[in-house]
């Protein structure tokens, strides 16, 4: 069962690789480019695996379940992972031509994938605190990612952004701590055994509020996601793109996981807590993002805007809505990326993110337009774009289960999203450009090929809608029932004890 | 013991919190290793301590009255942790004070909307 | 630094605190120590080594880069993990052999042994790009 080990090993592979070929400047995205197709593979195949035989388990060392540190892949981790591996592939393809030859030859590549080490990571584990070590290597490989280059900008955004993680960091730990004192387990599904029978405790309840604002701060929620707009725009956009398709989701993953499997007692507490900063979240971010023109700015208010969204699946709490949640992630991780490398494009082509510098693209760049378009209205949730059915799961399953507050919200962020869009077509695309152009050079293959492909994936999505929601809620509902995954992990002694 | 551990705990999360207000990023990156330390001592103190001998140490005492070693293993690796982080965070300040020339941040973001 | 007391010293201590990083990093096994401190210990020699002298000084005598010590580091963590593999064990079991060396007696080798080797040439790489990379500036 190493297979089960390998979405981690992979990367380390590809690291090492890259490190021994570290002079060879112009083997690195290629090198970089292989370990991530033969992620992608990987992923494909566990999912599938995953998706016939049910929840995979490592006992790494041969130490059984609560004593060792256990990997688990069940439905929710094996989707995670194939986006994971996706957005790899996207960005490994667009950084050759999109990321500078310094930047290239000062540990670009081993960072990228020492980052998608930790993602994977995260998503794979079964035990707490070794979900807190994977969190350090993303948050490692991202802070050397986002000062990389060293410029005066990307440092200050960098202070704020370590600053706030490390902060998030210390809660998280904070949590374990008390958690393993009370329980004296690290183990998620012995956690969930034990937790399934007991009251609510005040160390536990500490403990969850910990783990909820630790969890909060690294997927950008409401009241804590300032470090985001003050430090997205910094980094070059390829770097951009890929935390934005993947950072805060390892937050909205862990919070899914820790909410729906052993956090579950205090559900009267809990549940309305989320819709509330789910709806606060869509509000402030679609919001602020209406005032901005810079084009990063704009995204990166939407990505907390959409966060909110996911935050409202978990609080409706029933298996349309966790699926609906798991949906729109799959939707926001590959629109969201996309968007920001065809800000890329437009960055290339113009020379400026600045809406109210460029303008006039659609006239010069008819086909940029149609990129542009797929993953901005997939966002914005126009039929038959991914983003739609997300919206309309979220939103359905928001009315069936009562929640109509939450629901019209959602449907009003959406328009506001449309908005945000429309405005920056208008301004980029539509309007004509003010001055004279200056830069008109071609833009490199290797740039847009991964905008298609990702373009693609959306319209797939939103016309392949009923297989992969079947798969957003075969996961879901094993996500609802944690007996089986404790069964997968512990083996069936220890259900009846 | 523990309750006087509680208090330390508590004093250097307090400062850590002060020095993380602070606009000076030296003392904000001082603030963090507050917070990182007390954390380290929380894990320890919620993992229950007894005076005992540590688990393994000779034949006689394997299972008699031996701490558990686990709180203990969870630090270190979080010490180790914050210790790549410090190294990171001081290379940070360095750069950052070569080339912004100060190391009050208030100026910076003043700096940055001009 | 230009004190001869710091250079002579610097360079007579640096084989003493290779050799005792070596002993701690062996030790680690059953007592206090291990690949971790051993590291570090080796990347203070080096470090005092070029406080002294300079840091073009000490990367010519510890003769490779430091990128390299993190390349084989990470490798030889790697490669721990594949004996493992081959005797049909999960993932990261640890494999013993015992091998009796003449003059040292019977010692202890295996997997977890190698894997905390990765860990002391990663550390001994890290510690060293970082604290040159200042040093330089």
């Amino acid at each position: 069962m190493i297979v089960l080990a390998m979405p981690v090993l992979l990367p380390l592979m590809t690291i090492i690789f890259l490190l021994l070929n570290f002079r060879q400047r112009a083997w690195q995205p290629w090198i970089g480019l292989t370990g991530a197709l033969l992620q992608l593979a990987l992923s494909v195949l566990l999912a599938v695996h995953v998706n016939r035989n049910g929840i995979m388990v490592l006992h790494t060392g041969g130490w059984e379940a609560p004593v060792g540190i256990t990997l688990v892949i069940d439905g929710f981790s094996s989707v995670m992972l194939v986006l994971t591996s996706i957005i790899a592939v996207s960005i490994s393809i667009y950084s050759i031509d999109a990321v500078d030859r310094q930047r290239q030859s000062f540990f670009y590549f081993p960072m990228v994938h020492g980052l998608l080490m930790g993602v994977n990571g995260a998503f794979i584990t079964g035990d707490i605190f070794n979900l807190y070590v994977w969190f350090e290597v993303m948050l490692m490989s991202s802070f050397v990612l986002i000062t990389l280059g060293g410029e005066k900008k990307q440092l200050t955004g960098a202070v704020k952004y370590v600053t706030l993680n490390l902060v998030s960091s210390m809660f998280f730990l904070a949590g374990i701590g008390l958690l393993y004192g009370k329980t004296g387990t690290l183990n998620m599904a012995d956690l969930a055994l034990r937790f399934s029978g007991s009251e609510s405790n005040i160390l536990i309840n500490t403990s969850a509020v910990l783990f909820f604002v630790a969890f909060s701060i690294k997927a950008a929620v409401f009241p804590f996601f300032f470090w985001l707009p003050a430090s997205y725009h910094t980094p070059p956009i390829a770097v951009t793109a890929l935390f934005a398709g993947l950072l805060t989701k390892v937050g909205i993953y862990s919070m899914i996981r820790f909410y729906t499997l052993f956090f579950v007692q205090n559900q009267l507490f809990w549940h309305p807590l989320f819709l509330w900063i789910g709806g606060f979240t869509m509000v402030i971010g679609v919001l602020t993002a209406a005032s901005q023109y810079d084009i990063r700015k704009i995204l990166s208010f939407h990505i907390i805007s959409q966060i909110g969204y996911m935050i409202m699946g978990l609080g409706i709490y029933t298996v349309a809505g966790i699926a609906g949640a798991i949906f729109y992630m799959a939707h926001n991780i590959i629109a969201k990326t996309n968007t920001f490398l065809v800000a890329g494009l437009i960055n290339r082509a113009t020379g400026s993110y600045d809406l109210k510098s460029i303008g006039g693209l659609y006239k010069m760049r008819p086909w940029l337009a149609i990129l542009f378009i797929i993953p901005a209205f997939g966002l914005a949730g126009i039929p038959p774009l991914s983003g739609f059915f997300g919206k309309l799961i979220l939103i359905s399953a928001g009315f069936s289960a009562g929640e109509y507050v939450i629901s019209f919200i959602a449907l009003a962020v959406g328009l506001f999203t449309l908005f945000s869009m429309v405005k920056i077509w208008n301004e980029a695309f539509w309007k004509p450009a003010p001055g004279e152009r200056n830069k008109t050079d071609r833009l490199p293959v290797s740039m847009i090929i991964p905008v298609v492909m990702l373009g693609l994936l959306t319209l797939l999505m939103g016309l392949a809608v009923k297989p992969m929601l079947e798969i957003a809620e075969n996961a879901a509902a094993s996500l609802l029932d944690p007996a089986s995954y404790i069964r997968a992990v512990l083996g069936t002694a220890h259900i009846n004890p | 013991m523990e309750t006087l551990l509680a208090i330390v705990i508590g004093i250097l999360y307090a400062a850590g919190v002060y020095l993380l207000l602070r606009r000076s990023i030296v003392k904000l990156i001082l603030g963090i290793l507050f917070f990182s330390h007390a954390t380290n001592l929380l894990i320890l103190v919620a993992g229950g301590l007894v005076r005992a001998l540590p688990q393994f140490a000779g034949d006689a005492s394997l299972t008699v009255n031996s701490t558990d070693p686990l709180p203990q293993a969870l630090i270190l690796t979080a010490i180790v942790i914050g210790f790549g982080i410090t190294a990171f965070a001081l290379a940070l300040m360095y750069r950052f004070y070569k080339s912004t020339g100060t190391e009050d941040l208030d100026e910076l973001t003043e700096g940055e909307h001009k | 630094m230009k004190s001869h007391i710091v250079r002579l010293a610097a360079s007579k201590l640096l084989p003493f605190t290779l050799l005792l990083s070596v002993i701690v990093f062996y030790r680690g096994h059953n007592e206090p120590g291990g690949g971790f401190i051993g590291g570090l210990m080796a990347a203070a020699g080096f470090v005092f080594y070029a406080l002294a002298f300079d840091t073009q000084e000490a990367e010519k005598k510890l003769r490779v880069s430091p990128l390299t010590l993190i390349i084989a580091g990470l490798s030889t963590a790697f490669i721990s993990t594949l004996p493992a593999l081959f005797s049909g064990n999960p993932f990261f079991t640890g494999e013993w052999i015992s091998v009796t060396l003449p003059f040292i007696g019977k010692i202890k080798a295996g997997t977890p042994l190698l894997f905390d080797l990765g860990v002391y040439l990663t550390v001994w790489g890290v510690m060293l790009t970082i604290i040159f990379n200042l040093m330089e500036e």
